[in-house]
């Protein structure tokens, strides 16, 4: 019989309890989950070679170094780019980063649906239109005007998340969807309310009042009509305020609570958490955010219209924050970034955007698969398969090859030998091949092995046709379904976004 | 009072419509505790199929078949159709994410409302389709019909509430005189104890879908026989039948009819007596009252939490 003391020898430390007490060394306290059952799984993930090395490093950045090049980065886009359209579009964006921050306090840290957001960010645009235009002769000065609506926005989250203290989960994203439409009914109909003009109904509030700030008019047009890039600064000055508010907010009690409410409300409540404070507090960040966006992005504008703030728009804002990862900042500002490009790209149907899509499906097999020889087997087949598919066509019938191709691009000018583009396209050809395709790529997911990639390979071929033929000639629809479809593929494959910490269920 | 009793046809019609869509959310949320936010675009897609069977058949105007069969064949067109959606939406949006937390289902129903939605203006356009009914059979389904007091009851009406009735006891019947019906309201009720009875669960889940988006897909067709229909509709339509479930209590299907006709008589009255204006904004004040103090609705039961 052996000594009880060999097997249970106390002295020697327990398999893996330095790397345990290294992982807990500097972590900030993160509720809901284990920190070390957590890390296990991302130790052993944990790449080597140099590619690690790197990674590993890269960790290691403080989170405000990282604010300061991608702030700094943007900063520069005016110095790079003279087109006042990429300028907008940089302005567009930080707009769409805010958002997604101000939506990140509700969804990620606080766990809850809120699905009227937008109309938080329209009580903004409202409110500023309201206090800074001839419709009631309001003129405030633009630095009292700012909190004002700041705090107007918090309010009525404050209110909207009243129902909250009774209703959980699933209600209360009705509650708010419904607040939306309420928003958009009175904004559509605030021309007669009681025979008195409010809004303008769906006309619109216009010639607001541009930023003036210490007797400085901050113009929203250069002399010569184009975008004046004051306004990015001042939208990359609150952007760079809010981040840093809502980072410390984040490791403070309030922002330890959320998670602990968003993990288990049940269990939050037994601990003493005054659950329903943290809820409405929540909502309160969130709308005041919103409102706060509100306030600049309607001032450049000069008008605000009840069509501003839509159902599209929200949908815009929660991809944003889903696929960028919901509770992580930093992965909210990429989705928005992200989003946000494609978006643009997506306005219309010219150039860059045809490539758009090859170089998207390359990205995505290539993190697929990683250099492999399936990778290969992938890209060869499909290569080989639409030469054939298209040779075949254009004997069979040579109108069937002989569609329009703007093959501007290296890209685009190579689809263009590959790809099957009829110069006409029969009327049934667009309802069947699209939901083919939708079909195909779901039974994709159902297969393994080899089986997967002999159907992978028409399956490419299939959605480049509907890109180039059904997709590509109505951009305008394309752009929302590419949203619906990141929605649901970020919930189903990866549910922490691209840099949201996976959860790990401790039972 | 003719006011008052076309008020109420038309209350009728429009509650019968929203009755079936509230069926689907109600059975789907009384076993999965699932929001289904696509719901709305499954009638939508619904009211598509149809119109698309119906230009196959000929159109309106010159049918092959004669016209009960017409509409029977639309009808059951948009249910096989919608049922297969349904069980496709199921199968890859929500099946993967039945343990995930209660937040992330909801924001893929998002994405799939939103995804089908935008699949149909891309593939047919934003524009109106109308069936034009009133082309059918030379005006018959508008010409014929009974009298109350003033008001005509045109046959297009009776067929629409008599349809809607008729698949709501079909409903009432397998719900609750089949085993799978059966097996269906014990999952409902408490989904671990009957998994441990030996109910297949995803069976029973799937069975759920097909019903509810069959109904939708028939609310879709009986909703396109009197008005236009277009890709964006399904928003506001989900949003009616989610409200007169909630009035009637999510998870109980007479409440779900209760609540439906409840709805639609509160619209058609708005409508007739208030303003048209506004009449989307008092469905939401209802809601909004009934959630804060009655959120179990008139025929369902208060939630108990037990942990």
């Amino acid at each position: 019989m052996p000594n009880p003391t060999d097997w249970d020898d106390l002295s020697q430390p327990l398999e893996g309890a330095a790397e345990a007490s290294a992982a807990e060394g500097e972590t900030s306290p993160a509720v809901g989950r284990d920190e070390w059952v957590a890390r296990h799984g991302e130790r052993r993930a944990r790449r080597g070679g140099v590619l690690g090395t790197v990674e590993q490093r890269l960790q290691v950045v403080p989170w405000w170094a990282w604010l300061t090049l991608f702030v700094g980065i943007i900063c520069l886009v005016p110095v790079g780019f003279e087109s006042g359209y990429v300028r907008r579009v940089a302005f567009d964006t930080v707009v769409f980063m805010l958002l997604a921050l101000g939506l990140n306090v509700v969804v990620g840290w606080g766990g809850l649906l809120d699905l009227g957001y937008v109309a938080f960010f329209g009580v903004g645009a409202y409110a500023y239109a309201l206090l800074s235009s001839d419709q009631y002769d309001i003129h405030l000065p633009t630095l009292l005007v700012v909190p004002v609506v700041a705090i107007i926005g918090g309010i009525v989250g404050f209110l909207v998340g009243l129902p909250s203290r009774r209703l959980s989960g699933d209600y209360l994203a009705i509650v708010t969807l419904f607040f939306f439409q309420v928003f958009l009914t009175f904004t559509n109909n605030g021309d007669d309310v009681f025979g008195h003009s409010l809004t303008n109904g769906p006309n619109g509030i216009l010639n607001l009042d541009q930023f003036e700030i210490f007797g400085w008019t901050l113009e929203r047009a250069t002399p010569d009509g184009l975008f004046n890039i004051v306004y990015l600064y001042v939208a990359l000055v609150v952007f760079t305020l809010v981040y840093v508010a809502l980072h410390l907010l984040n490791d403070s009690r309030t922002g330890r609570a959320w998670r602990s409410l968003r993990e288990d409300p049940l269990a939050a409540e037994l601990m003493g958490m005054p659950v329903n404070r943290l809820k409405l507090m929540a909502f309160a960040f969130g709308a005041s955010v919103a409102a706060l966006t509100g306030t600049f992005a309607t001032a450049l504008n000069g008008s605000v219209f009840p069509q501003n703030f839509e159902f599209p728009l929200l949908i815009t804002v929660y991809t944003m924050v889903i696929l960028g990862g919901a509770g992580s900042q930093a992965g909210v500002v990429l989705g928005a970034v992200l989003i946000s490009v494609v978006l643009e790209m997506l306005r219309d149907a010219g150039g860059d955007v045809r490539a758009l899509f090859y170089v998207v499906i390359l990205l995505t097999l290539t993190a697929f698969f990683r250099a492999s020889t399936k990778l290969a087997v992938v890209l060869g087949g499909t290569i080989v398969f639409g030469l054939l598919a298209r040779f075949v066509a254009g004997e069979i019938d040579s109108s069937w090859t002989a569609g329009p191709v703007d093959d501007t691009g290296r890209i685009a000018a190579w689809a263009s030998d590959w790809v099957i583009v009829p110069d006409h396209l029969a009327g049934w050809v667009a309802p069947v091949t699209y939901v083919g395709l939708i079909a195909l790529a779901l039974t994709l997911t159902l297969l393994q092995g080899w089986v997967r990639i002999a159907v992978l390979v028409p399956t490419l071929y299939l959605a480049a046709f509907v890109w180039e033929n059904v997709m590509l000639p109505h951009p305008e629809s394309a752009r929302y379904i590419v949203l619906g479809a990141i929605l649901v593929a970020t919930m189903v494959a990866r549910p922490q976004g691209l840099l949201g910490e996976k959860r790990v269920e401790i039972v | 009072m003719d006011t008052f009793i076309q008020l109420t046809l038309n209350g009728l019609t429009l509650g019968s419509v929203y009755a079936l869509i509230a069926l689907g959310y109600s059975l789907v949320y009384g076993i999965l505790k699932l929001l289904n936010f696509a719901h709305g675009d499954v009638f939508m897609v619904g009211s598509f199929i149809g119109f698309g069977v119906l230009q196959l058949l000929g159109g309106s105007t010159d049918p092959v078949v004669p016209i009960w069969l017409l509409l029977v064949a639309i009808t059951l067109a948009a249910m096989a159709g919608c049922a297969v959606l349904g069980v496709a939406i199921e199968r890859f949006a929500y099946r993967p994410l039945r343990d995930a937390p209660r937040i992330a289902p909801l924001i893929s129903a998002l994405g799939v409302s939103f995804f089908l939605a935008y699949s149909m203006q891309l593939l047919f356009g934003a524009e109106q389709r109308d069936y034009d009914a009133f082309s059918m059979d030379d005006g018959a389904l508008f010409f014929k019909g009974f009298d109350i007091g003033n008001v005509r009851v045109p046959l297009l009406r009776i067929i629409i509430i008599v349809a809607a009735f008729v698949l709501m006891a079909l409903l009432w019947v397998l719900a609750t005189r089949t085993r799978t019906g059966k097996a269906m309201q014990a999952t409902s009720y408490d989904r671990e104890a009957a998994a441990m009875m030996g109910i297949d669960i995803d069976r029973v889940i799937v069975f759920a879908f097909v019903l509810g988006s069959a109904l939708a897909g028939a609310a879709g067709v009986l909703f396109a026989l009197r008005a236009p229909t277009f890709p964006s509709i399904g928003f506001l339509a989900g949003l009616k039948g989610f409200t007169a479930a909630v009035i009637g209590g999510i998870g109980s299907i007479p409440g779900a009819m209760a609540g439906g006709l409840i709805l639609g008589f509160a619209e058609a009255y708005t409508q007739g007596y208030i303003s048209t204006k506004w009449s989307d904004l008092l469905v939401f004040v209802i809601l909004i009252l009934f959630m804060l103090f009655r959120p179990q609705g008139l025929l369902g039961k208060a939630d108990i939490r037990k942990v």
